[in-house]
């Protein structure tokens, strides 16, 4: 069984520790990760902006490969939600169409592999501390993933978990967005850290590291001392793993 | 009016404005906060709101992919029924119609009822410089009328406005000052159109959904103006979008059930008239004449289209604006059109055949979904968005430092090779902007960004680097695999192999 990591490039290149944080969860059930190194990036950014060739040439090095994997696991619902969209990206193209269906069928977010597939719900960690999640918008709404870190969160001894106030609010990122519309961009994320502050939570978990960092570059540039790490980080903390 | 032509022409100005103002973003807020809190209560309460919601889709996508037929059907019974009914292919021809009637009717005063239609085409616009008042009777769209502005929301024209500024407008009208207590100000205008009412020469309105078996049109309201406009004048005008056709009264009760609760979280609206028809002899009401302007105006351009024909689904909720994260912020004038949020930043270049004239409106969306989720017949919006962005791409509109940006991104991301070389000139170049383990700067790419953010800088060792290291630790104590969770696994696969596969599907 050859169960594959797609990094993503974002966590490849800024937090390799969350990479980490998953191989060593999973190698606890005896999963050994593999990873395919001609893997780089899904293509969304260039996807979302409107330029698909390039957002193909991209893509198809995440086809290639993941070519002989029977799961693709990566720390990013919106990276997975990309696989979802390459039967669209390559409608024109019979060859790379079968194989992009082929990969969206074996794509799995970290969580959504761990509690369905695996069938762990409860990975054993201890992480006394006021805990706060912000669900991902294509985590969540796209792959539907809302009960996986819920379920897991809830079984991490000592973890205090607080709502977020309208969390399913996007935090702003959108990839080139936040760029290309950075004021609008700013004040959605500044009432995103307005309300991870109104929890008086330690520590904001997520399933997806742009996001994420979107959120903590606002609250460290606001000085506000909230730690914020993914949920792969926080499970294999919490078990000594990491 | 002349507030439309001195807009900026960007989104991203537009949305300065708004940002800047803080009784649009507290009001906004506001409203929106409680109208999708009422429909998630609304829905819930439903029971079975996606079924509901898969009911409503299918019926619109069957209509509109039978368009030409239900269209006729509708036309045939509506004329049958007594009412002329004309075709307007683009807005000028909807308005010239109109216009004629008018005149002809030698009417020296209209009352209408909402209509986005309306505001689609300017009518009131072109109605005043032929000397007939327009007089608008749904209180948000009096207020906007009174102040000279557009709607900056399909179903709450006024939403950018407190009662206080409400008030204002008003003792203005009423030469006093009026308290801004809402019941003192709708009980003033209230009074105040009574007299209108009974004046008017024509009453106009829009169309929530036209019935095809029976040629009826539909129109859901909360204040019964529409009922008085299209009951007390002599002439009725109603502004119809080719798509608002639906076959039966059956479907309509799908359509009731989904459009108050998307649209303002009530089960129904207050109103729910059903006219079909102008008075007959036995009614003791209704216009004597009775016409329906059915206007295309772009809309036939979303036919035979795959990425956009779902478009036309549209009901006119405004349940995507109340969730949308980004309209939240900006209200809706920052879309420059006359639709807004979510479904107007597609619907407005997509009415555009001209995609040269398509401002960066499509990008002012992070992409999130709330959009689709929201949407009482699921369309695509977030998908919609991508598409219309690589349609400007694609017609050599795009932005050209952006586009350089992504021939660069993709000679980076072609093969693992460049992109680890790219990685290393990042760590040496990242030394010039370090400090402390962040980045500050302004300068740049980063500038919108660092705007409000701290950047991370790149680590020493990436993942893929440190990968056969830490491989080689996991191999060495690798725990055995649980057989139910091996076995798990393995049908998994197998189901996939044998076609049942595929899972999240979104």
């Amino acid at each position: 069984m050859k169960v594959s990591m797609f990094i993503t490039c974002l966590s490849d290149a800024l937090f390799p520790r969350v990479g980490e944080a998953m191989v060593r969860v999973l190698a606890k059930y005896g999963v050994r990760l593999d990873f395919p190194e001609i893997q780089t990036c899904c293509g969304q950014p260039a996807f979302n902006s409107g330029y698909w060739e390039e957002a193909r040439a991209s893509a198809r090095t995440i086809l290639d490969a993941f070519e002989e994997s029977d799961f693709v696991i990566a720390p990013s619902g919106s990276c997975i939600g990309m696989i979802h969209h390459y039967p669209k990206l390559f409608e024109n193209d019979p060859v790379q169409l079968e194989r992009s269906r082929r990969l969206q069928g074996k794509s799995y977010e970290f969580t959504q592999f761990l509690v369905q597939v695996l069938g762990v719900t409860d990975v054993g960690a201890e992480f006394p501390h006021k805990v706060t999640y912000h669900p991902s918008c294509h985590g969540s709404r796209l792959l539907g993933v809302k009960d996986e870190p819920m379920e897991l969160m809830k079984n991490v001894k000592g973890l205090e978990f607080v709502p977020l106030p309208f969390a399913e609010d996007c935090c702003g990122f959108g990839g080139t967005f936040a760029v290309k519309m950075a004021d609008i961009s700013g004040a959605m994320v500044a009432e995103k850290a307005d309300h991870v502050k109104e929890t008086e939570a330690e520590v904001l978990v997520g399933l997806d590291m742009a996001c994420l960092m979107n959120i903590a570059g606002h609250l460290r540039y606001r000085n506000e001392p909230v730690r914020v790490m993914h949920l792969a980080e926080l499970l294999a903390e919490g078990a000594n793993l990491l | 009016m002349s507030k439309t032509l001195t807009k900026p022409n960007t989104v991203k100005a537009r949305a300065e404005l708004a940002l800047n103002d803080e009784f649009l973003r507290k009001a906004v807020k506001f409203t929106t906060e409680r109208l999708r809190n009422g429909k998630k209560n609304a829905s819930a309460e439903h029971g079975n709101w996606d079924e509901w919601r898969e009911r409503g889709r299918q019926i619109r996508l069957h209509t509109i992919a039978h368009l030409d037929y239900y269209l006729n059907m509708f036309v045939n019974n509506a004329r049958a029924n007594g009412v002329h009914v004309h075709f307007a292919e683009t807005g000028a021809e909807a308005v010239r119609i109109a216009l004629e009637i008018a005149k002809h009717k030698q009417a020296k005063t209209v009352v209408k009822s909402k209509s986005m239609v309306s505001e689609e085409l300017h009518l009131n616009h072109a109605l005043e410089e032929i000397g007939v008042e327009a007089i608008e009777t749904d209180l948000g769209e009096y207020i906007i009328q009174l102040a000279g502005e557009t709607p900056s929301h399909i179903v709450i024209p006024a939403i950018h406005k407190n009662r206080h500024q409400i008030a204002e407008l008003l003792s203005e009208v009423a030469g006093e000052k009026l308290a801004a207590d809402t019941t003192v100000l709708a009980g003033f205008v209230r009074k105040k159109l009574r007299e209108n009412f009974l004046e008017a020469d024509i009453g106009m309105t829009g169309c929530n959904f036209a019935i095809a078996e029976t040629g009826s049109m539909v129109l859901f309201e909360n204040e019964g103006n529409a009922r008085m406009v299209t009951t007390l004048p002599k002439t009725q005008i109603t502004l119809m979008g080719m798509e608002r056709i639906i076959p039966s009264f059956q479907d309509l009760e799908v359509m009731a059930t989904l459009l108050p609760r998307s649209a303002t979280g009530q089960k129904l609206t207050m109103y729910m008239s059903c006219i079909t028809g102008p008075r007959r002899e036995a009614d003791a009401d209704g216009p004597d004449e009775m016409h329906i302007i059915i206007v295309d105006n772009g809309r036939s351009l979303q036919l035979g289209d795959p990425e956009f024909q779902e478009l036309l689904n549209c009901i006119r909720c405004g349940a995507c604006l109340n969730a949308c994260p980004v309209y939240r912020h900006i209200g809706g004038h920052a879309y420059g059109g006359t639709y807004s949020g979510p479904i107007g930043a597609v619907l407005t270049p997509a009415l555009n055949k001209n995609v040269a004239e398509w401002d960066d409106i499509a990008n002012a969306s992070s992409l999130c979904g709330a959009c689709y989720e929201a949407c009482p017949v699921k369309i695509p919006l977030h998908e919609m968005l991508i598409y219309l962005r690589r349609r400007k791409v694609e017609s050599g509109y795009g932005n050209k430092l952006e586009s350089a940006g992504m021939k660069g991104f993709a000679s980076i991301m072609r093969s693992a090779k460049r992109y680890r070389a790219a990685l290393g000139v990042g760590k040496l170049g990242q030394k010039l902007v370090v400090r402390g383990g962040s980045i500050r700067t302004k300068l740049g790419p980063l500038k919108g960004w660092n705007a409000y953010r701290v950047t991370p800088s790149l680590p020493k060792t990436s993942f893929r680097q440190r990968f056969a290291a830490l491989d080689e630790e996991i191999r060495q104590g690798l725990n055995e695999m649980s057989p139910e969770m091996r076995s798990r696994m393995e049908r998994i696969v197998k189901q996939r192999e044998q076609g049942k596969g595929g899972h999240g599907h979104g």
